[in-house]
């Protein structure tokens, strides 16, 4: 559930007082909706293909200042906006948009973080055409919606750029200390939502670096680290502690914390656990699952291997199994690592794949191979065990499964072999047992995800709350942060009113 | 960052790392493992727990100089601090009173079977510990494992110790004198899989300590993955203790030398690095 689900007549409200300010009455009427309405969307500059297809610097280059007031101009400042009603955390996009257009980035980006603490991350990452702009009303009216995303993204960078995002005067300690599980986008926003209220909170991760999917998963290429860094540097200014190697359930349990005097508890432990397809030959060498495939070569840089120690295969022929983010991710990496080819393998048809159109069509000109309605049904190895080839099956598509999407069945005796040298297991990741496994009464779905109450985010077990990836089992950055304002609010209120 | 609070050379080539961990030194138990990472452009390895100390909040693992990571751990003096070292990880060994268990261990599996056989002891069964060492100058532990087993094997290759077969010859040899219930054998994956295919005749059980290469050992990236009994098992969570009898042994050794020649090559750049 989401902020404006909970509260829309809040929302709405501030967004209308917003709207009435002078100020914006006065940027309407300088240009009239008609020529605003003629201004074609900004296209966001990227590194030519053949050249960034190569290294591991960002694709998306960023909108200039010039460029984003144009964009900025373009967005007809609706009196109902569809926008906000979009956006996950509900953040305010036409106020922070006409601040674009006068050129104040700083309240901008003010604006923003009131209700997003990772704008920079959200501007490159988020499904925004299914989200804040698929709902712009400028869409409906000329088919082209406002790049909302690239004006956060392009407003969070100045902002860092300027020396980051000043804390705001923190209100007197409440003495409460606050135990989150986890540094990925649900952690990090709890965190950051509860030490501005004033407690004491401690962050506890498992990885030596803070982020999440956001720094072993996403490559540099779409998600720069220094971006993870400035973030985890504002929390720190904040007041946030981080306790990095630290694996709750085995380091200590959520009871041991508690013994240690944390009152309350967030868990954003993600899905971290990779799936496989149990078929003959996936435990060859050279098969991966896209988490080891990503964690090698981002949280361990094995792309600078040997100045970093961490290996990875390189691989010739590279194939990536899947058709969602993760997938891009992978076959985008292997590209960059080198393989004269790189293959998409997915079972449905274009249609169906889950990846953000972006994201495909940035793997497209960079001269990814898609091969739809196929799937592997085993992977051959040699006499030491290394995968040399991979047999596959076609597919057609037939009647809709649950998902609504049509169901892939397989052609007879249409298998063939392909020579492969590496392969990326993308199928998606199942929450992680572990915290369910090491803390009794803790209430678990039946995929592994721990159930919430949606309007508050609690558990089964009193102060302990949850969400993200680990209650919803894959989904989004920006949902799992939604999770995360949702339960911060309602673990606040708990605290103040004296329960822990 | 986690302090070095004693690094030792015991014998040629295998040495003692002693950290300052207080959580882990609190929660570990025999057979778990922690991940460590030397410096900043370092791997993650995971080395099993040989002792700890509760009251001094540290942790001490023994390990074998074999390439980069280790051989940077064998660098590392009392002061120096180490980026990483997560745990404690793993399962731990099923301990409990089951009559007669044999405690096998070879090169830095001395120090590992440590624990164990200090723990069984205290469960109440009778150890038997057998320690399998190339040459009499590379036994290290021997006080240490005499104080907790009952009696203490020492197989060499080089007669001093009487005979010099590998350390199947001395299972057998066990098995045909005493009743053993159980057996744990902790070392490099030949070790083990000789211990295993040594009792697999009596079917005693015997349990060993996986060693496959490992990338976060918290169950996220599926970097360990063996085959225990036809099904795929990622040995940081559900291991690192298998029933050796039911380890599929080739798909381990040939997952463990992945990346043979990166490794050469790492090792080539540290050393002009390091030493140019
Ligand atoms: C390769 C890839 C690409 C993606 N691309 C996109 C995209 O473009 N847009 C988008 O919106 N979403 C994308 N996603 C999905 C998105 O990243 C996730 O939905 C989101 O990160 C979930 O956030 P989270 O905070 O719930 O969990 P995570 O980001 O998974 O973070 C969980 C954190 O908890 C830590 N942890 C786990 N267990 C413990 C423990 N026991 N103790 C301590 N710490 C623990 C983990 O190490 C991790 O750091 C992508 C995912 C992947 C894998
Ligand atoms: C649960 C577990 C406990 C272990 N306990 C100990 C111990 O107590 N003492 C000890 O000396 N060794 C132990 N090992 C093995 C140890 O992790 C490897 O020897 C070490 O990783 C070698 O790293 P390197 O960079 O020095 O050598 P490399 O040159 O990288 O490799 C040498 C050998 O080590 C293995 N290896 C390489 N990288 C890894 C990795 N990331 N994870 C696991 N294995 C790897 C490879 O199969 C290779 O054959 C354990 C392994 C596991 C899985
Ligand atoms: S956070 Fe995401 S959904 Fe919300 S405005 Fe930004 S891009 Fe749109
Ligand atoms: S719906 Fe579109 S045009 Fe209207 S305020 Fe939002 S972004 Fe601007
Ligand atoms: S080491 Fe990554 S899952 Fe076991």
């Amino acid at each position: 559930m989401s902020e404006q689900d909970k509260a829309p007549s809040a929302l709405a409200a501030q967004v209308r007082a917003e709207f009435e300010k002078d100020w914006r009455k006065e940027l309407r009427r300088a240009l009239p909706v008609l020529q605003r309405m003629k201004i074609p969307r900004r296209p966001m500059p990227q590194r030519p293909p053949g050249e960034r297809n190569k290294d591991f610097a960002e694709v998306n280059q960023g909108l200039s200042a010039e460029e984003a007031v144009l964009e900025a101009r373009r967005c007809l400042d609706c009196a109902k906006p569809g926008c906000v009603g979009g956006c996950p955390v509900g953040i305010d996009i036409p106020s922070f948009i006409k601040l674009v257009e006068k050129g104040d980035f700083a309240a901008a980006a003010a604006r923003i973080r009131e209700s997003n603490s990772l704008p920079a991350v959200c501007g490159r990452v988020c499904p925004q055409e299914t989200q804040c702009e698929e709902k712009c009303l400028l869409k409906k009216a000329s088919g082209v919606a406002v790049g909302i995303g690239n004006l956060e993204r392009f407003v969070s960078d100045q902002e860092r750029a300027a020396g980051g995002a000043v804390a705001p005067p923190l209100p007197p300690p409440t003495g409460r200390k606050v135990a989150v599980v986890g540094a990925g986008p649900a952690g990090l926003t709890v965190a950051g939502e509860l030490a501005r209220a004033g407690h004491s909170v401690t962050v506890f991760e498992a990885l030596h670096e803070a982020g999440g999917v956001l720094v072993y998963g996403i490559p540099e290429f779409r998600l720069p680290k220094g971006i993870l860094v400035a973030e985890v540097a504002y929390l720190e200014r904040l007041g946030v502690e981080f306790r990095m190697n630290f694996v709750v359930g085995l380091t200590a349990t959520i009871d041991d914390l508690r013994d240690e005097g944390y009152e309350a508890f967030f868990i954003g432990s993600g899905a971290g656990l990779p799936n496989f397809m149990k078929i003959p030959g996936e435990n060859l060498v050279g098969v991966y699952s896209a988490n080891e495939y990503l964690t090698r070569v981002n949280l361990m840089r094995a792309y600078d291997f040997p100045r970093y120690d961490t290996p990875v295969f390189p691989g010739r022929r590279a194939a990536v199994i899947g058709g969602g983010n993760v997938a891009m991710d992978s076959v985008r990496t292997a590209k960059r690592l080198g393989a004269e080819r790189a293959l998409i393998i997915y079972r449905r048809s274009r249609a169906e794949m889950p990846a953000r159109v972006e994201e495909v069509h940035h793997a497209e000109e960079e001269g990814i191979e898609f091969h739809f309605l196929t799937a592997p049904t085993r992977y051959i190895g040699d006499a030491n065990g290394r995968l040399k080839a991979m047999e596959c099956l076609r597919m057609e598509l037939g009647e809709p499964d649950a998902s609504g999407r049509r169901r892939p069945v397989p052609v007879a005796g249409s298998e063939f072999t392909t020579e492969v040298d590496l392969v990326v297991v993308a199928i998606g990741q199942s929450p992680n047992p572990l915290i369910p496994q090491t803390t009794p009464g803790l209430g678990v779905g039946k995929w592994g995800t721990i159930d919430v109450d949606w309007a508050t985010m609690a558990t089964s077990i009193p102060s302990v709350y949850a969400g993200g990836d680990i209650a919803r089992g894959g989904a989004t950055v920006i949902l799992a942060m939604g999770d995360a304002r949702t339960a911060a609010a309602a673990m606040d209120l708990r605290l103040k009113q004296g329960a822990g | 960052m986690p302090r070095v609070v004693r690094r030792e050379r015991l014998v040629p080539n295998i040495h003692l790392l002693e950290v300052e961990a207080p959580e882990i030194a609190r929660k570990c138990r025999p057979g778990q493992f922690v991940i460590v990472m030397p410096d900043a452009r370092g791997e993650r390895i995971p080395l099993t727990i040989a002792d700890w100390d509760r009251e001094r909040g540290t942790v001490t693992s023994v390990f074998m100089a074999v390439g980069t990571t280790t051989r940077k751990l064998a660098l590392l003096a009392a002061g120096d601090t180490v980026p990483i070292f997560a745990g404690p990880l793993g399962r731990p060994s099923e301990i409990g009173p089951v009559g007669t268990v044999l405690c096998a261990g070879g090169c830095f599996g001395i120090a590992a079977i440590h624990p164990l056989a200090r723990a069984f002891k205290e469960a109440g069964n009778r150890v038997l510990a057998l320690v399998d060492v190339k040459a009499d100058y590379l036994l290290y532990w021997r006080d240490r494992l005499e104080a907790v087993a009952d009696e203490l094997v020492v197989s060499s290759r080089d007669g001093l110790y009487g005979g010099t077969d590998y350390v199947p010859g001395r299972v057998r040899d066990i098995l045909a004198r005493e009743k053993i219930d159980r057996i744990v054998a902790v070392g490099c994956t030949y070790f083990m899989s000789s211990v295993a295919e040594a009792s697999r005749p009596a079917g005693v059980r015997t349990m060993v300590s996986l060693n496959p290469i490992m990338v976060d050992g918290t169950g996220m990236c599926g970097a360990c993955r063996v085959t225990v009994d036809g099904r795929t098992r990622f040995a940081c969570v559900d291991g690192p203790d298998f029933d050796g009898h039911l380890v599929d042994w080739a798909e381990l050794y040939a997952r463990r030398k992945s990346y043979f020649e990166d490794e050469v090559r790492s090792l080539c750049a540290w050393e002009e690095e390091r030493f140019p």
